[in-house]
């Protein structure tokens, strides 16, 4: 298959429309404007729809509708930009309507910094809104796999009626690299999706109040308010079964385990190279869905043998660490790298931690 | 084998589109992994601009290192900004016609060449980083000369009169960077 | 017997609205039911409706209707009208949602000249919150965040929503109408038709705002509500057509 060569964003949204997704609307932030210049060019090319929103909140506010409709919708965002948009997000958890969005992050709280980092992973995985809801959460750690990520994750939204959040830093959108991408899928395809039995789509079904399509993003009765709430809680849990994905590096002998996603894992994987090709035991852990967390993977390592965890992450203070404790127990100490600010980790602040883990772990 | 290449200097010397011309090529190079990471500044005009390009035979686990092999400077700033990350015996281009600055390291090999002015030759003072990509090919043969020729002409052959100036100014650098 | 009225198909069966005695939000939602049904439309037809009382109607109308987040309204329509042309998209927002918390995303939706039509019930306070001052509340008009009522110099002035979105160039039509008397209310029923009638001819933008009563939160009975209307309400938002014709009219 042909590589092609282009940024994480683009691979993204070109994964996008090979998915079927046919309507699009953003609001312009960096690092992210990629995904919707792209999709600016793209959409009109296969009939689709690209709506440049005068807000985060609007555009978000527009893929609930076009969602709604039964169409493939995304939209995309950085950090400041998807805080606004959980209003929408969570509308759309609670209304069970299903849209696919991406957080290419950067450094924060606040406006932060417009370069790379990994401090939103605590508001992807436990509060992207109000209401306790949750959803998948993707990390890719390549363009293919921000190209293959993204193009899944529409299958995962429509089978489980609900927002799908690829959790992307700066470094994977903006870094380019080849890209093997996804089939196309024909128009008839894209046609079967949208006409798909949908009998919650707002497309017009008549006057009786039986068949029409009604999306509710809230219940007056206190009743079905918690019967809805128990049905999503059964959906979440389902995903802790069925749906975790981890990567596990070199673990299954290893003393110090690696723990980091995204680009972090990237760096992290070559220096657990590094320090194997002069023997020390070193594996890595990489959450691939950072929601749900796959805590499993933790929790089934020999702490016989596990001295000591390091977990390795673009966010000061430490955000990922607090699950992976809860993944690691008492059972080792967990060690933090970290950077924060746009500061791209480093495979020297990575070796020196974790050599100085093994100093002692002796 | 890996090559991390820093390509550094200021916005509108075509920085960028020189580490994504060699990215490409390397892309279309079978077998070969390539990423580009871009920084900018937050102006959109005139303030600094400079890339990283990775090319290996392996997967690529840092795409942003702190050690290169090989350090490309367009200006004056770049040298002193960048001249302490290239490795001891690496490789270092430098933009010899508005670089003044003394090059205070003398572990590496220097490959100077004046390409502002060859291009200013050339007719075009745009073509300066056809020119430099032609000087680090030349040098260096990471990827195949003739390979990097048609993505220059794919890339930059929008305007099919620009065509002949970019493949001589290409030229002109193979030239330098062959040391002949 | 010749059957010369009956419930309009558009409100569900057997089923009596939890409005507050003298509230215009059925007569309205009547009036809609009716032009659609008129206009055979409930095939095509998907109703968004706005946060606060606007709200109540989901479970009281029989067609396709889903609940934007307060005051993305017209963003939430310009979803469903951009990825699904054929259907018929309408907003149903009170004055709090159109013009405080939504006055961005209705501006916008206006000035891209989107092809919807919006429904804008005018009655100048907050009601299903309970009586807080709105953009649209009178001068002098107490509410419970303005207890002492609305001052110039604390509050600014009312709001004309549809004046300001005449001053853009792209709506089709913009009219204000009441349901105060029956004069009025049928010329509501005409702006519905027009509004509507507008979208399918994709000539963009149209809105009718309807001024209304709010009897609980004004703190008066119906009938004293309807004079009030006629008193105070509508020296403030004079009826009639304000835009009768847009700029994407010209076909580009």
């Amino acid at each position: 298959m042909a590589r092609i060569f282009m940024k994480g964003c683009e691979a993204i949204a070109e994964a996008a429309v090979r998915a079927g997704c046919r309507f699009f609307a953003g609001y312009p932030i960096t690092p992210q404007n990629e995904i919707p210049e792209y999709l600016a060019r793209r959409m009109p090319e296969v009939g689709g729809v690209f709506v440049q929103g005068e807000s985060e909140i609007a555009s978000v506010s527009m893929v609930y509708g076009a969602a709604s409709a039964g169409c493939r919708s995304m939209t995309s965002s950085s950090s400041p930009g998807i805080a606004l948009k959980s209003e929408g997000i969570s509308y759309c958890a609670s209304a069970r309507v299903p849209m696919v969005y991406a957080n290419i992050s950067r450094g924060g709280p606040g406006v932060g910094s417009i370069q790379p980092a990994q401090m939103d992973y605590l508001q992807a995985t436990k509060a992207s809104g109000n209401g306790g809801f949750e959803m998948l959460v993707f990390a890719p750690a390549s363009a293919q796999e921000a190209a293959d990520m993204t193009y899944e994750a529409f299958d995962y939204a429509d089978r489980d009626r609900n927002p799908v959040l690829i959790l992307c830093d700066g470094v994977v959108g903006t870094l380019m690299e080849p890209v093997e991408l996804p089939e196309m899928k024909t128009d008839e395809e894209v046609a079967r999706i949208k006409n798909a039995k949908k009998p919650w789509a707002c497309i017009g079904h008549g006057s009786d109040y039986a068949t029409r399509a009604w999306i509710q993003p809230g219940q007056w009765s206190t009743v079905t308010q918690q019967r809805e709430n128990e049905k999503a809680a059964a959906l979440y849990e389902s995903w802790r079964r069925n749906d975790t994905r981890a990567e596990e590096y070199l673990t299954d002998d290893a003393e110090v385990i690696i723990a980091a996603y995204g680009i972090s894992a990237r760096v992290s994987k070559t220096v657990v190279d590094i320090l194997r090709a002069q023997g020390k035991k070193i594996g890595l852990i990489r959450p691939i869905t950072v929601h749900p967390f796959p805590f499993e993977s933790f929790k089934k390592l020999d702490y016989a043998r596990v001295k000591a965890v390091l977990d390795v992450e673009m966010a000061i203070p430490a955000l990922m660490a607090q699950d992976v404790e809860k993944g690691v127990g008492d059972r080792a100490p967990v060690h933090t790298c970290l950077c924060s600010g746009g500061n791209i980790m480093k495979k020297e602040h990575v070796l020196t931690a974790a050599e100085k883990l093994f100093l002692l772990v002796k | 084998m890996e090559t991390n290449l820093l390509v550094a200097g200021f916005g509108g010397q075509g920085v960028m589109m020189l580490g994504k011309l060699l990215s490409h090529a390397a892309c279309d190079s079978a077998q070969k992994n390539v990423t580009f990471f871009p920084s900018y500044g937050a102006e959109q005009r005139g303030g600094t601009a400079n890339c990283y390009v990775v090319i290996s035979d392996d997967a690529i686990g840092v795409p942003v290192g702190d050690v290169m092999d090989d350090l490309i400077v367009m200006n004056g700033p770049s040298l002193n900004k960048f001249i302490g990350a290239l490795k001891p015996g690496g490789r270092l281009f430098v933009n010899s016609s508005i670089v003044r600055e003394e090059i205070k390291r003398n572990d590496v090999s220097v490959i100077k060449a004046p390409v502002t002015e060859l291009s200013l030759k050339l007719g075009n003072p745009k073509v300066l980083n056809v020119i430099m990509l032609g000087v680090y090919i030349g040098r260096t043969n990471i990827v195949d000369e003739a390979v990097v020729e048609e993505v220059i002409v794919r890339q930059l052959g929008k305007k099919a009169e620009l065509i002949p100036l970019n493949r001589e100014a290409f030229h002109a650098g193979l030239e330098i960077g062959k040391g002949r | 017997m010749e059957k010369i009225y009956a419930r309009t198909k558009g409100l569900r069966p057997g089923v009596v609205g939890g409005f507050c005695p003298g509230c215009m939000h059925s007569t309205v939602m009547k009036l809609i039911g009716e032009v659609l049904e008129e206009m055979n439309l409930f095939e095509r037809a998907v109703c968004v409706l706005g946060i606060g009382c606007c709200g109540l109607h989901m479970d009281y109308i029989s067609f396709d209707n889903i609940t934007a987040p307060h005051g993305r309204a017209c963003a939430v329509a310009t979803g469903i009208k951009r990825s699904n042309p054929a259907s018929l998209v309408f907003t149903y927002q009170g004055d709090g949602d159109i013009a405080a918390i939504g006055l961005g995303e209705s501006v916008s939706a206006a000035n891209r000249g989107e092809n919807i039509s919006v429904v804008f019930v005018n009655n100048g306070i907050y009601g299903m919150t309970g009586g807080q001052m709105a953009p649209t509340t009178l001068m002098g008009m107490r509410a419970s965040t303005a207890p002492a009522g609305r001052s110039a110099k604390e509050h600014g002035y009312p709001m004309h929503i549809s004046e300001i979105l005449d001053k853009l160039t792209a709506p089709a039509y913009i009219e204000r109408t009441s349901c105060n008397n029956p004069q009025n209310t049928l010329k509501t029923k005409k702006a519905i038709q027009k509004i509507f009638q507008n979208q399918l001819d994709g000539k963009g933008f149209s809105m009718v705002e309807i001024v209304a009563s709010c009897p609980t939160n004004w703190g008066m009975d119906a009938i004293d509500a309807l004079d009030y209307i006629n008193e105070n309400m509508l020296p403030e938002y004079p009826l009639g057509v304000i835009r009768a014709s847009g700029g994407l009219d010209n076909g580009d």
